[in-house]
């Protein structure tokens, strides 16, 4: 028999601790975020440091076991994580930070899941065209059975229609966990830009930008690890899987908003009409980088049902959700403004997807 | 629709704790003069720690303001009914962050009526070993693992009548598919930079419910004084969320990681720059040739209970043989890659079990890599 904990009691307690002013004033929590090697899952542990960091390269370097996270073997296990982004910690408060780092292994060679590395390169030779960014993430929440919470046990809720930004106890599941995570991002410094309930019912969606560069890659990285760990204090599992129920159910995306300084100027919409058949051209490519399994993911997904395009095919039109890349109306009405390319998977590296975005469209690679 | 429950398998405690209630009371003016301490020793098994309290009436600045106490040494297995008079001597001074306020702990250690330690009490002769080879100024740095068990015995958030899915998701992992019982680690954690204890980090470990924190850099005596207070707390944090604690080093038998005590050290010549690597290896030299005698010292029941954990397996050196690498966790020594490249550092012991006297072995490791002394 599974007994509950008393809520009130709980809480209590670990407020009373979270609220304790060290001995000494100058000593803060560090928590270091990391990417595993599934490319997909994050990773942290803490370390006390005496002093307020001012930028990343304040803090040392540290390491971890990489042979227990799929990065590294027993015999050569050590494995270095460089901070690269920090962030205020909505957990911990105060002075205390995450810090969002890249993995190296022993050789300084790149370590296999750290796409964030090249993904910097690419975007300060473009840095000249102002890259913009905003990523539509979304996942799903489910119980600790892995059913989807809130779904009837053995059995499925009334089909999709009344569930998309939908309000009542019977149209959305798990709102609390959505709300306290659009905070703790907020007091983070995370650029959340909105959030809305999703077409299948307990899924969800929030979206990070506009980001300029790398900084949406960091911003959606620690977007994701604050909403594991916020629905970790409610109880609840958070999947990026893109097709989590086969059938009649939505898939989950990272819808990828783009534009560059000469889509948004007066006119832009030559540019918009431009990178869309440049991406045309290397529609595989990009399939592939826009799930950590080189499209394997994306195939359950992108069937051409439910809002999707068909993964074989590349297309693109104004306002239609079964296109691989939509041209919002608004911006066609406006003559500029930005597209979306509508295929990367929830699980995707955004990395990974921003690179591979700036290269076919404005480094012609 | 079910409410949004906080799932865990955790257990309230009797109705007496209920949170509301003990407030009220403990924020209750407490007059200036009149403070709190707890005693706290390490009892007859060398593995538990007890604690009693008494009130005195000016706030000590340092351990030595403190009196010496004594306890029922018949209730702990440190002494006969006849003859059970124990005392504690106050050795180091803690802020109480149960208690707050000026309230204090302090550790102890355990004498007989003839003022000589008790069969468990190893800090006396480590810090007389300290003292001696004090020069070298030796520092150690303690990684702690341990794991959650609810009331039953239960590792927890392990399923009822069954197990979790196979190790990999879970070490430094998020989410509450990956990691049970992260309040309590948030709460000790902030416990022990309260009352002064040197914690270092934590993380999530291999096996779900195992977790580890660490404790150090601490120089010579401070290091078991410190690890031991940081016990204390854990058991007292885990107390008021329901938890047991247990330091066995192998919990589960089967396909599930162990608990250590990984030892992090290096003395003065070990941190410099040119000599550094030189003395590293050195040190290894010599801790080879006394291998059966550190493995007895690694746990309270000389190496019996690391023989459970100490395979070869799950990132352990086997308990016969004697190993060291760099970057190599299935060594019985670990020589960081970093420090490889740096040329100088410090090397981590992997081989004492998560419950061994850290007295113990900082102990017999200053003895064996530091001076001459082949006696038991």
């Amino acid at each position: 028999m599974e007994l509950n904990f008393d809520d009130s009691g709980k809480h209590r307690s670990l407020e009373h601790y979270l609220s304790l002013e060290p001995a000494n004033p100058n000593l803060i929590q560090a928590m270091y975020i990391w990417i595993d090697g599934s490319g997909e899952g994050l990773r942290c542990k803490t370390r006390t440091v005496d002093f307020i960091p001012k930028k990343p390269s304040d803090l040392p370097i540290w390491n971890f076991d990489g042979s227990s996270t799929g990065q590294a073997t027993g015999k050569n296990s050590d494995v270095y994580i460089k901070p690269v982004a920090l962030f205020r910690d909505p957990f911990r408060r105060g002075k205390n930070i995450l810090v969002l780092c890249e993995t190296y292994n022993f050789d300084n060679a790149i370590g296999k899941t750290n796409h964030r590395k090249s993904c910097l390169e690419v975007m300060e030779k473009a840095a000249t065209t102002k890259p913009w960014f905003g990523i539509e993430q979304e996942y799903t929440m489910l119980d600790r059975d892995m059913q989807p919470f809130g779904w009837p046990k053995h059995g499925y809720p009334g089909p999709q229609g009344p569930y998309y930004c939908g309000v009542g106890a019977n149209k959305v599941y798990g709102r609390p966990v959505i709300e306290a995570h659009y905070k703790a991002c907020l007091y983070a410094g995370i650029k959340i830009a909105g959030t809305n309930a999703e077409v299948m019912p307990s899924q969800w969606e929030f979206q990070i930008g506009p980001c300029e560069g790398i900084e949406i890659g960091d911003h959606l990285w620690m977007a994701r690890f604050l909403l594991h760990r916020v629905a970790e204090d409610f109880g609840i599992v958070i999947t990026l899987d893109p097709k989590p129920i086969p059938g009649d159910w939505n898939g989950a995306g990272a819808h990828c908003n783009f534009s560059t300084l000469a889509m948004r100027e007066e006119g832009g919409i030559k540019d918009i009409k431009e990178a869309c058949k440049k991406l045309s051209a290397r529609h595989i490519l990009h399939i592939q980088a826009y799930d950590p399994h080189q499209g394997e993911d994306n195939k359950r997904r992108l069937t051409g049902a439910h809002e999707t395009a068909s993964i074989d095919r590349y297309s693109y039109d104004v306002a239609d959700r079964g296109a691989s890349v939509r041209i919002p109306r608004q911006v066609s009405a406006d003559g500029c403004g930005y597209l979306e390319d509508r295929r990367p998977s929830a699980n995707c590296d955004p990395y990974c997807v921003t690179e591979r975005l700036v290269r076919t469209v404005i480094l012609d690679e | 629709h079910p409410k949004l429950n906080y799932r865990m398998d955790l257990t309230m405690a009797l109705a007496g704790s209920c949170k509301t209630t003990l407030n009220r009371y403990l924020a209750l003016e407490q007059p200036e003069d009149v403070i709190q301490i707890l005693y706290i020793w390490i009892d007859g098994t060398g593995e538990h720690v007890r604690a009693k309290s008494k009130t005195v009436y000016s706030e000590p600045k340092s351990h030595d303001d403190l009196e010496e106490w004594n306890f029922d040494g018949s209730s702990t297995g440190q002494a006969t009914g006849s003859d059970s008079d124990v005392f504690i001597k106050p050795v180091a001074l803690f802020r109480d962050p149960f208690r707050c306020g000026r309230n204090k702990i302090a550790l102890c250690e355990t004498l007989d009526k003839d003022g000589k330690p008790t069969g468990t009490n190893h800090r006396a002769a480590c810090v007389e070993m300290m003292e001696r080879v004090k020069e070298q100024r030796p520092w150690f740095g303690i990684e702690q693992e341990y794991t959650m068990l609810t009331d039953a015995g239960r590792p927890l958030g392990w399923p009822v009548n069954g197990y979790p899915a196979p190790q990999g998701p879970y070490y430094c992992g998020v989410g509450a598919n990956r990691v049970f019982g992260r309040d309590v680690v948030e709460a000790h954690y902030r416990a022990c930079i309260y009352a002064g204890v040197k914690i270092s980090g934590t993380n999530a470990e291999v096996m779900p419910a195992q977790w580890e924190y660490q404790v150090g850099p601490c120089e010579g005596i401070q290091m078991g004084d410190h690890l031991w207070l940081s016990r204390y707390l854990l058991h007292r944090v885990a107390e008021e969320f329901g938890v047991r604690i247990t330091l066995d080093p192998k919990p589960m038998p089967g396909d599930w990681n162990g608990a250590g005590a990984h030892c992090n050290y290096s003395t003065v010549d070990m941190r410099t720059g040119e000599k550094g690597m030189e003395a590293i290896v050195g040190a290894i030299e010599r801790l080879k040739l006394k291998h059966k005698e550190h493995i007895q010292s690694y746990d309270p029941n000389n190496g019996e209970d690391n023989k459970r954990r100490l395979t070869g397996r799950h990132e352990t050196s086997s308990i016969n043989d004697f190993s060291w690498g760099v970057a190599h966790r299935g060594s019985s020594i670990r020589v960081p890659r970093q420090v490889d490249r740096d040329g100088y550092g410090y090397f981590e012991d992997r081989r004492p079990a998560s419950n061994c006297d850290p007295y113990m072995v900082t102990y017999m490791m200053v003895k064996t890599t530091l001076t001459c002394d082949h006696s038991a």
